[in-house]
């Protein structure tokens, strides 16, 4: 082995791969890889479609039966009221929507990276690719069911003013809430496996503590803040926000306190996820 | 010319096993809790820092690679071999960023791409075409890339056919055509590629390893994990051995197949007894000794295919009056026999005067005739052509290697529990004579 050679460097790329080596060219790659994100995205929502003969169906029916039961449960036997003058329906709707497009993508991908584990262990990719890219199933599936939210809006004759052209600011913002702890949670799942039994847990009791069927109005001023800590609050305030317009103030304690902890979280999974990534193959 | 490509430095790779502690006979309460404290609070601390868990009372440390160094230059093609376990796959795992390296550091220049499967990452419900997207896109291949290839990587795979149906209704053949083509036409300055080649049948193998020869003469930089012998030879003029993790030797492929199959079999070559008391046989006949042996030395510990072999089989005979015939038996794997030969086919055989004492008997397989693998000789002693006097089973083991390379692009093995060389000639005859 002679040590005085050394690797000129062309055009091409020089690597190096060392232990514990901080990678500098991560974020480059992960946009290199854009191509494969689109495919894996794609291929999660044409098999979720080819194999369930009412996949879109499915993604009207569960949210739209939901806010049903909310709406007659809360709004109509314990008599929670509203935002302002928008019908309760509607009003649980616009917290449905967000609620459910961050369940999905935190289920769909905490168990990414399990479900991926033959790619995992076979070719390199930034890992960041396959969590992110299954998130975009549960995008789908929450512009398949803004499609009921224009129903009734229609039929409760309920015009949205302009702050609905927001909504998408909101959307992302939803996304970038689950996909912190989806981070996280997904790594953790390949050191554990059973760490997945938590999440419909997680989901589940989310579901009940965050401002879905009532209106986080409800919620004492003195305790609005600390209510903030969970993310899904501000998310949930935001959309509210866009669809019921003005009714819905925004801007609370809640509201700054939540992306807060949205951008704390989203810190802290990426940091672990890239900390436990390299590991991954070793583990799957 | 020779910038060199990839060079790895004091390369290593670790993994820790957790075991269970033996135990005692008896356990203390008081132990069991002071145990689960402490593993919880391991636990805890591990889960805290982010470091794998490990399930078990004491950690082993297993060191997969150690220590490895090499320079590999532009163009190269060399294969890897060892046995399981020795750290190939590890080390191609390294080199391809799927795991990082615990020791050491590896510098790469290039794009490589690895192929440690076929088919990884294929869907079973969706069509042919959406598998050859989704593959290429895992493989590393850019989507216009793979439109470009499309109709070639179709042509090659043979499933113009059935492109639109889904791969879960492909037979086996097809599946792993299609799964290879995609990886055949992926073009990165540096190949990865382990195992991929045994897949599939005897043809497409053909294709394949042709493929892999393309490649290589394209001045694309190849790395090659393989059990075939035949085609690693072939297709790699380097190659480096690896052994329980370490580098036991990096040169010329010829030399270093040679030598790793010289330890890899457990061969028997030769059999001696001294002493004629304890020397295997009866009250007739003793064995002395027993061998094989090339009748030009190649170099190499096994047997070539392409120099005749001698066996000789040296004994005491006691009884006078019987005239003993050597009978070998050779089998081959599977428990097949190959063919059984005897002395007695010598026309001076019978001729021979009787008497005690000490008499040898050579045989000679001519060249080119055995075919390679696993060969085993059960010896035998016969009176009056029927009766068996005495048996050795697995007298010799050996292994008939070929140290010939090959023309053409088929490396897999031939058929048949013999490979003799026929007399064959093929002549012109002249254009269509229809009034013949």
């Amino acid at each position: 082995m002679t040590s005085d050679t050394t690797i000129a460097s062309h055009d091409e790329p020089v690597l190096v791969l060392e232990p514990g080596r901080a990678d500098k060219h991560y974020w480059m790659d992960l946009w290199r890889f854009r191509e494969l994100f689109i495919i894996l995205a794609w291929r999660d929502l044409s098999v979720r479609y080819k194999q369930t003969v009412i996949g879109v169906l499915w993604a009207i029916i569960r949210p739209f039966l939901t806010m049903v039961v909310f709406t007659v449960v809360f709004g109509g036997l314990a008599g929670l009221p509203s935002e302002g003058d928008a019908p309760y329906a509607l009003m649980v709707f616009a917290g449905l929507l967000p609620w459910t497009l961050f369940a999905n993508s935190l289920s769909e991908a905490s168990n990414s990276l399990v479900d991926n584990a033959n790619l995992i262990s076979k070719v390199y990719f930034p890992r960041l690719v396959v969590p992110s890219a299954a998130m975009v199933t549960a995008l789908v599936d929450f512009l398949i069911s803004l499609a009921i939210l224009a129903g009734l809006m229609v039929f409760y004759r309920y015009a949205p003013g302009p702050q609905i052209l927001l909504l998408p600011a909101f959307t992302l913002l939803a996304l970038l809430a689950a996909l912190g702890p989806s981070l996280w949670l997904t790594a953790l799942n390949v050191k554990y496996r059973d760490f997945r039994y938590t999440i419909p847990f997680i989901v589940q009791f989310g579901l009940y503590v965050s401002p879905v069927g009532f209106s986080s109005q409800t919620i004492p001023e003195r305790w609005r803040a600390l209510y903030g800590l969970n993310p899904m609050v501000g998310v949930i305030e935001g959309f509210r926000w866009c669809i019921l317009g003005g009714e819905a103030p925004l801007f609370g304690t809640s509201f700054i306190v939540s992306l807060v902890v949205v951008a704390f979280f989203l810190w802290f999974g990426i940091s672990q996820f890239r900390k436990m990534e390299k590991s991954f193959a070793d583990l799957i | 010319m020779s910038d060199v490509v990839i060079k790895a430095e004091g390369l290593g790779k670790k993994y820790t096993i957790g075991h269970q502690a033996e135990n005692g006979s008896y356990l203390a309460l008081r132990d069991v809790l002071m145990e689960n404290a402490r593993g919880l609070w391991n636990k805890t601390r591990d889960l805290a820092r982010g470091r794998p868990l490990i399930v078990g009372d004491t950690h082993e440390e297993m060191w997969a690679l150690r220590d490895v160094s090499f320079e590999i230059r532009r163009g190269e093609t060399v294969g890897i071999i060892g046995r399981n376990g020795a750290g190939k796959s590890t080390l191609l795992k390294v080199l391809s960023r799927i795991t990082e390296p615990s020791a050491g550091r590896v510098t790469i220049k290039g794009r490589v791409a690895s192929l440690l499967e076929v088919g990884t990452g294929f869907h079973p419900e969706l069509t042919g075409r959406e598998n050859i997207y989704l593959n290429g896109a895992i493989l590393g291949m850019t989507r216009a890339e793979i439109k470009r290839k499309f109709d070639e990587i179709v042509t090659f795979a043979e499933v113009e056919r059935f492109l639109d149906t889904p791969v879960k209704r492909y037979s086996s053949g097809m599946y792993v055509r299609l799964a290879f083509a995609v990886a055949a036409h992926l073009e990165p300055e540096i190949l990865v590629v382990d195992e991929v080649l045994a897949v599939g049948d005897a043809a497409f193998q053909k294709k394949s390893l042709g493929k892999m020869g393309d490649v290589a003469r394209e001045g694309r930089t190849v790395l090659f994990v393989s059990h075939n012998m035949v085609a690693l030879r072939s297709l790699c003029p380097r190659a480096i051995w690896l052994h329980e993790g370490k580098m036991q030797d990096d040169g010329m492929a010829g030399d270093i197949v040679a030598d790793y199959l010289g330890l890899q079999t457990a061969a028997l070559h030769e059999q001696r007894w001294d002493d004629l008391a304890t020397a295997p046989g009866n009250e007739m006949v003793r064995l002395h000794r027993v061998w094989i042996e090339p009748e030009d030395d190649r170099g190499v510990t096994d047997m070539p295919r392409e120099t005749p072999l001698k066996i000789g089989v040296e004994y005491w005979q006691f009884d006078p009056a019987v005239r003993l015939h050597v009978n070998l038996r050779v089998y081959v794997e599977q428990q097949i026999i190959a063919f059984t030969t005897a002395s007695s086919e010598d026309s001076g055989w019978q001729a021979m005067s009787l008497r005690t004492g000490r008499y040898r008997s050579i045989c000679v397989i001519p060249a080119k005739f055995l075919n390679t693998g696993q060969h085993r000789i059960y010896l035998r002693f016969y009176k009056s052509d029927t009766k068996t006097i005495y048996t050795l089973e697995e007298a010799l083991v050996f292994d008939v290697i070929e140290t010939e390379p090959r023309q053409g692009t088929w490396f897999g093995r031939t058929s048949g529990a013999v490979r003799p060389r026929m007399a064959w000639s093929t002549e012109y005859l002249g254009q269509y004579d229809w009034n013949c």
